[in-house]
């Protein structure tokens, strides 16, 4: 069936079935790439987006369950003003080695920062501790989102 | 421009001329894209230039997190000596014809191109310079370069009103140009950031999953859960019934576990009904000879092979049972190690189009061509018809040197009629890798009254059969202390295995750091001495232990700078409180000799890793700091969460793990700040992706040891602290 769903601010509708994970329609019917498939569980994080600024892992949310919620994925969040901090710390700090997680660490920090706008290490730790980076960049995580922040100089 | 090649996926590099030989240097490529509204002229296959200066560098090695699609080009931009603002890097094609060597292993891509590639951005230049002074009609000598111009008195030319010229001249032989001074470097020692951050960080299509072909259908492939095992029987009506799927059938595979292997492939508009196709297969697998292999067994027959006199002999220099029987202090351990996945965060996945003869491949490979052969011969189809686009790998770690998911996709796609991008679930990924192997190694040596060591033997027990090891499952016997210790022996014994293993970040030595420097850890207790102090012994004289231009021959002296750094800049031998200690090892690996110290806290049988020093020695110049900072900092890292908690184990035949909640990752609130050091020494520059790695498990169970008293001898750690 077709679902309406407004994601990064424009309308877009899907005919797919009720039960297909937002992150496939957001990849396969919508184009949009940028959120990754790294285990299908809700364990790696590399799915993350936002529905109403929360972040939820879009490989096991159906998209039949939605709604009316907002979505953002990292091709829109740099529109938020803590995304586009977020995505130029990122790059100030060269934080990726494969990057193949990194859509889903920005959009856990976005939100980190959206909430607590000077996380202190425990908070960052904790809101992050569900996306995984098998490459291991989390010294680089933590100090962008610190810089993102404005509590470190990049 | 950042995620250009997958907006584009059917631009491609083509052929125009194939003059003669040179290390490819002679081929002349265009561009097949149209709407390329500035003309760039290609000089040769690595570099093509703009009328506007820009600078286009291919990059001949896959990229899978490695950094090296910064490293090399900027080998070429150094010499070429241009702006590294006016640089934009593009993947090369798979085509060994011209770029030779495309593997991402080894750590050997600096080792390997340092000189090379230097040579190519030399060629250019010298192209240039020729142009020039053609133009100017002075000679060639009066010209100077400064970054993108060629300039000789009053006389200046960019780079870009050059390259037409430019790339009509014949190349002067590569080996007769000066290279710079690498005092005159201005690229090279300097860091920069990482390619593809725009596209990364915003999203945009970058890696293998993301690959859109027009027509291309998506699929999922089955294959037993114990390796090599055929399809008996399946009902694939209710797979077929599944919405949006367009096809299932059986692939027939081999027996080969590094090749096609037998399984049910699902074919559908989209990957979910692929899926969900999937779900709904009900598959027989045939019976098969390695169903019944198990951990437990493995175990079982290691330890019996472990008391019985062992298979042969592979090294043995004066005589260990002498010196033994002599010794002051005779210290026996066992040591052991499980296998492991590679469990890289992208998913194995392909996209294959296969038409009127021809392949086309979009592959996140670390090494193409094996690929190409394994294809070919599925296909039937002469290796020339494959084209292979390297596409960016969301991390690589050693998986995607092999090439299954490659031939896979390819098979399905011949089948299937019609591209195709297959992608494996997670839990394929975990259960059908080529592991990391596990092993045994049943240590004694001997130290006399002073401590010194006057004997050390391996009764290595690994798999393979007869004298052949099964793949990355072997022990190189000349492994440190190997020519220190006048009477040292390694024996080895071997069991069949019917898992597929294969090389995984620092192949062997990934264990063997474990193994040999949590031993030298024992050793050093037993001889009463400080750590540090006992391997400096142990080290002995500066010299070199094996052939000159061995990879395997091993420098103390670089060892012992290393080991002295990091000594000093950890502060070791400073008091720490009661549950506190400072771990030390140092391991050779891929031509480079790293040492680790790590500061640990064990509290109620909790961990905490409060630090890690590393010192590298990796020759004369680091090529980019920056990268060489993550990779230092990413491998110690890697090999921490391994040590901690990995585990592949295999019951009935099959890996038991499938997903991250039983193959657990390092998380950020395990992951310890990482100070990095390098000594630099007189040496050829020397890669970085591996060997950082080795040290690290010794360092962190050491550290253990200093800070409670407990030797971790079986790894992983798990709940041996609690």
């Amino acid at each position: 069936m077709a679902f309406t769903l407004t994601v990064n601010g424009e309308t877009r509708t899907a005919d797919v079935d009720g039960d297909t994970p937002l992150l496939w329609v957001l990849r396969d019917t919508l184009g949009l790439v940028g959120a990754k498939f790294g285990c299908g569980a809700a364990l790696c994080g590399a799915c993350t987006v936002h529905l109403n600024g929360a972040p939820v892992r879009a490989c096991v949310t159906p998209v039949s369950r939605v709604g009316a919620r907002a979505v953002t994925t990292v091709e829109g969040v740099g529109k938020t003003p803590a995304g586009a901090k977020v995505q130029e710390a990122w790059k100030a700090i060269d934080v990726p080695q494969c990057g193949y997680c990194q859509a889903g660490q920005i959009m856990s920090a976005t939100a980190l920062l959206t909430a607590k706008p000077k996380p202190t290490d425990a908070e960052i730790e904790a809101a992050m501790n569900g996306n995984l980076c098998r490459c291991a960049t989390y010294l680089r995580v933590k100090k962008a989102i610190k810089a993102a922040s404005g509590q470190v100089e990049v | 421009m950042d995620g250009e090649l997958l907006r584009d996926p059917t631009r491609r590099f083509v052929l125009k001329s194939g003059a003669a030989a040179g290390g490819g240097l002679l081929l002349s490529f265009t561009m097949a894209a149209e709407g390329n509204a500035v003309e760039a002229k290609r000089i040769n296959a690595y570099v093509r230039i703009a009328p506007d200066g820009k600078v286009t560098i291919a990059s001949k090695v896959p990229e899978v997190g490695q950094g090296i699609k910064t490293a090399l080009p900027m080998l070429i931009a150094e010499e070429l000596d241009v702006e590294w603002s006016a640089v934009t890097v593009e993947q090369a094609l798979a085509d060994a014809k011209v770029y030779g060597r495309q593997v991402a292993g080894g750590s050997m891509a600096t080792t390997l191109e340092y000189d090379g590639l230097r040579r190519v951005g030399a060629t250019v230049r010298a192209l240039l310079i020729q142009a020039a002074a053609t133009r100017w009609n002075v000679p060639v000598d009066s010209c100077e370069t400064e970054p993108g111009f060629v300039v000789s008195g009053k006389n200046r030319a960019s780079y870009g009103e050059l390259a037409e010229a430019a790339a009509a001249l014949t190349p002067p032989d590569p080996k007769t140009l000066v290279l710079k001074d690498p005092k005159a470097f201005r690229i090279i020692g300097q860091s920069h950031k990482s390619q593809n951050l725009d596209a990364i960080t915003t999203g945009q299509p970058l890696y293998g999953i993301d690959v859109v072909v027009p027509g291309m259908l998506f699929a999922t492939f089955v294959k037993a859960p114990v390796y090599g095992a055929k399809v008996a029987s399946v009902d694939l009506a209710p797979a077929k019934a599944v919405k949006g799927v367009r096809d299932a059938f059986v692939i027939e595979g081999g027996t080969n576990l590094n090749g096609l292997l037998p399984g049910v492939a699902v074919v559908a508009d989209s990957w979910w009904a692929a899926r969900k196709g999937r779900n709904a297969l009900e598959i027989q697998w045939a019976e098969h000879p390695t169903a019944a292999q198990s951990s437990a067994g493995f175990a079982a027959k290691a330890a019996e092979l472990a008391k019985a006199p062992p298979q042969r002999t592979d090294r043995s220099d004066g005589d260990v049972d002498t010196a033994l029987k002599s010794a002051a202090k005779v210290v026996a351990a066992t040591y052991s190690y499980p296998f492991i996945a590679h469990a890289p965060l992208e998913p194995q996945n392909c996209t294959a189009s296969v038409k009127d003869g021809k392949v086309e491949i979009w592959a996140p490979t670390q090494n193409p061509e094996p690929g190409r052969k394994l294809v070919a011969a599925a296909l039937n189809v002469p290796e020339e018809a494959i084209t292979i686009h390297l596409v960016r790998g969301g991390g690589g770690f050693g998986r995607r040197l092999n090439n299954d998911y490659m031939v896979e996709a390819a098979a399905i796609a011949a089948k299937a009629g019609a591209p195709v991008k297959l992608i494996w679930t997670r839990e394929d990924d975990t259960r059908h890798d080529f592991y990391r192997p596990g092993a045994w190694h049943n240590l004694t040596a001997g130290l006399d009254a002073s401590g010194k060591v006057t004997a050390w033997k391996d009764h290595f027990v690994s798999f393979g059969e007869g004298d052949k090891f099964a793949p990355s499952c072997g022990f190189n016997a000349t492994q440190f202390p190997c020519r220190a210790v006048d009477n040292y022996r390694v024996d080895v014994s071997v069991m069949p295995l019917g898992v597929p293993t294969g090389p995984l970040r620092a192949p062997g030595n990934n264990a063997f750091g474990f193994v040999l420097q949590s031993f030298t850890d024992e050793l050093a207790v037993a001889a009463g001495k400080d750590p540090v102090a006992f391997r400096r012994e142990l080290l002995g004289e500066p010299r070199l232990l094996g052939e000159p231009g061995k990879g395997d021959s091993f420098h103390t002296g670089r060892m012992r700078g290393v080991l002295d750094l990091v000594a000093e800049k950890s502060g070791w031998g400073r008091a720490l409180p009661k549950g506190s200690g400072l771990g030390l090892a140092c391991h050779y690996s891929h031509l480079g000799y790293v040492a680790v110290v790590m500061q640990v806290t064990v509290k109620d049988g909790a961990l905490k890793i409060e630090k890690v020093w590393a010192a590298a020695d990796v020759g004369r110049q680091i090529v980019n700091p920056n990268g060489a900072e993550q990779q230092m900092q990413g491998s110690i890292l890697d090999a921490i969460g391994s040590t901690l908690r990995q585990e592949i184990t295999f019951e009935n035949g099959a890996a038991k793990q499938g997903n991250f909640n039983t193959f657990p990752l390092l998380r950020m609130a395990d992951a310890p700040d990482v100070e990095v050091h390098f000594k630099l020494s007189d040496n050829n520059p020397t890669g970085l992706g591996e060997p950082a790695y080795p040290p690290t498990p010794a360092a962190l169970c050491n550290a253990i040891f200093a800070a409670t008293g407990k030797r971790i001898r079986s790894l992983p750690i798990g709940d041996q602290l609690a």
